[in-house]
């Protein structure tokens, strides 16, 4: 067993207990927070597949600015947790049910269509990730430079529209 | 050397915990977080996948994803709030009426 995967082993041990810690908390604060570890824990794996770039882009925007967005909101709401009241008894075990069914059709898909079956190699070294990042770059200004400035307009007019939904109504006379 | 399938199998794994998140919680902002885990678990497997075969258009992908979940959570928070002013509750059992 090589220490990439031991590290591998420990990191998605992690990553699915803090999952598990958002499902089940009853208080969204510490599901929000627990969320927070996930997505570091992803930007983790991330640095490991050779992905500077998408990991540092992962903590700022996800476990940065979208969880202090939801932290700020739940504080806003006081809406920590619900009165518990089951409505449906059946739901949770069927619930369950279908998981566990996603869970093995979604892995056994994957393992057998999935066409590149190979190992990942380790992340290379600090030159050669700059390199990467140079490339990267350059493909993202050249081959996708449409999608990039669209990507501009939608989070414009994501904006725009958060803004007009939470305005204060004004009558005019 | 991680082989590329156990990065598959744990990103089903994640997937699948926000799937039953959406099912379970009752709690609309919890229910916004399990759909930014299973966003999250998909943009795992693209990395992955784009690490093996060495090309950078998985990960490009994956920063529209980033750039396009970042707008949806402006949007969606704006309207929980919105919905929290007229019900006074994000309670989704509570969301059944088609009238406000």
């Amino acid at each position: 067993m090589t220490l990439d995967l031991i590290f591998f082993l420990i990191l998605s041990l992690i990553a699915v207990a803090t999952a598990l810690g958002m499902l089940l908390s009853r208080n969204a604060i510490y599901s929000a927070l627990f969320l927070v570890l996930n997505f570091v824990t992803v930007a983790v794996f991330y640095l490991l597949l050779g992905a500077p770039f998408i990991a540092m882009a992962q903590v700022t925007v996800y476990a940065g600015a979208i969880m202090v967005l939801f932290l700020f909101v739940i504080m806003l709401l006081g809406a920590e947790s619900l009165p518990t009241a089951e409505v449906l008894p059946w739901q949770k075990p069927l619930a369950g049910a279908l998981a566990v069914a996603l869970a093995v059709e979604a892995t056994v898909v994957f393992l057998t269509r999935a066409r590149p079956a190979g190992d990942v190699l380790p992340p290379e070294e600090s030159a050669n990730m700059i390199d990467s990042l140079r490339e990267m770059g350059m493909m993202l200004f050249d081959q996708y430079l449409l999608p990039f400035e669209v990507t501009s307009i939608l989070l414009l007019v994501a904006m725009v529209g958060a803004i007009v939904l939470v305005r204060k109504e004004k009558r005019v006379h | 050397m991680v082989p590329l399938n156990y990065y598959i199998v744990l990103s089903a794994i994640l997937f699948t915990l926000g799937v039953v998140g959406v099912l379970i919680r009752r709690n609309a902002l919890i229910i916004f977080m399990s759909v930014e885990l299973m966003l999250n678990a998909a943009n795992l497997a693209f990395v992955a996948f784009s690490s093996v075969i060495k090309s950078f258009t998985g990960q490009i992908f994956v920063f529209f994803v980033i750039a396009v979940a970042a707008a949806e959570v402006a949007v969606g928070l704006a309207l929980i709030v919105e919905i929290f002013k007229t019900k006074r509750s994000i309670d989704v059992d509570q969301m059944s009426s088609l009238k406000g």
